[in-house]
């Protein structure tokens, strides 16, 4: 890996429709960092969960906001920070439920933050109270 | 922009195939959800989803399993997977499906599991 910080942004209309956009992206972000494929396939799945929570939940799927991706390589880790000035959420504050339990509920929801848990080293939530919301998931190189 | 998801319907057996092809994400999901839907409303339960040509599929996918299939299963019907390709599969099996679903390796054989209840 070169040691020099690498780093790429994406801007999107918030539409759902863009999900293929955004995963386009990660992809290519990916496939540059040197990820293999299954890998890649991972990261662009979580991107997109976070990307579609925003969409639906902090946009309310109003597709006259924007949806910020930004990926940095630096230090080891990719990072993928997905950034709205949307209705905040921290994920934190939701528990995992087991699946039997969503099924039995009829409710499918939280399925996507599981899936960016399972996916990330690490995820963190940052809300700066009137101008924006910041998910920084993170992913550790392997050496 | 044209979506890259279609649904081919068929029924073989008394079994209705829903095919899928392209990706099934937030976009696509609403389709397949009215697609099943469709069926469960006309009373037909006893369903195959065929992934043969699946490439991607995230939680609002999966999701779209996970709300419909108590209600099928309580009236006598089942949800059954066919042919998902390991990229894919990958994601079903981090959130548990694989003890939720019968996932067989074609339709004709998730055909033949409703023969056998």
């Amino acid at each position: 890996m070169p040691s020099f910080e690498r780093k790429f942004a994406l801007h999107v209309p918030s539409s759902t429709e863009n999900l293929a956009l955004i995963r386009d992206f990660v992809s290519a972000v990916g496939a540059q960092v040197g990820f293999d494929e299954n890998e890649i396939a991972r990261l662009a799945l979580a991107v997109d969960e976070a990307c579609a929570n925003v969409i639906e939940h902090a946009y309310g799927s109003d597709a006259t906001r924007e949806v910020t991706v930004r990926a940095a390589v630096e230090e080891g880790e990719i990072h993928f920070d997905i950034i709205d000035t949307g209705r905040g959420f921290d994920p934190s504050l939701i528990k995992p439920e087991a699946v039997e339990e969503l099924v039995k509920q009829r409710r499918s929801g939280g399925l996507g933050l599981r899936l960016i848990r399972t996916i990330m080293d690490d995820v963190q939530y940052r809300i700066v109270p009137g101008e924006m919301n910041e998910l920084r998931m993170t992913k550790r190189l392997k050496k | 922009m044209a979506t890259n998801f279609n649904i081919e319907r068929s029924e073989q057996s008394g079994i209705q195939v829903l095919a899928l092809d392209g990706y099934l994400d937030a976009h696509t999901a609403p389709q397949f959800e009215a697609a099943i839907q469709e069926l469960l409303e006309a009373g037909k339960i006893r369903i195959v989803i065929d992934c043969g040509k699946l490439t991607y599929i995230s939680s609002a996918g999966l999701g779209v399993f996970m709300s419909f299939i108590e209600e099928i299963r309580e009236q006598g019907g089942d949800i059954k997977l066919a042919s998902i390709a390991p990229k894919v599969y990958q994601v079903f099996e981090v959130l548990g499906f694989p003890e939720l679903f019968n996932i067989e390796a074609d339709p004709e054989a998730a055909i033949g599991r409703f023969g056998k209840q």
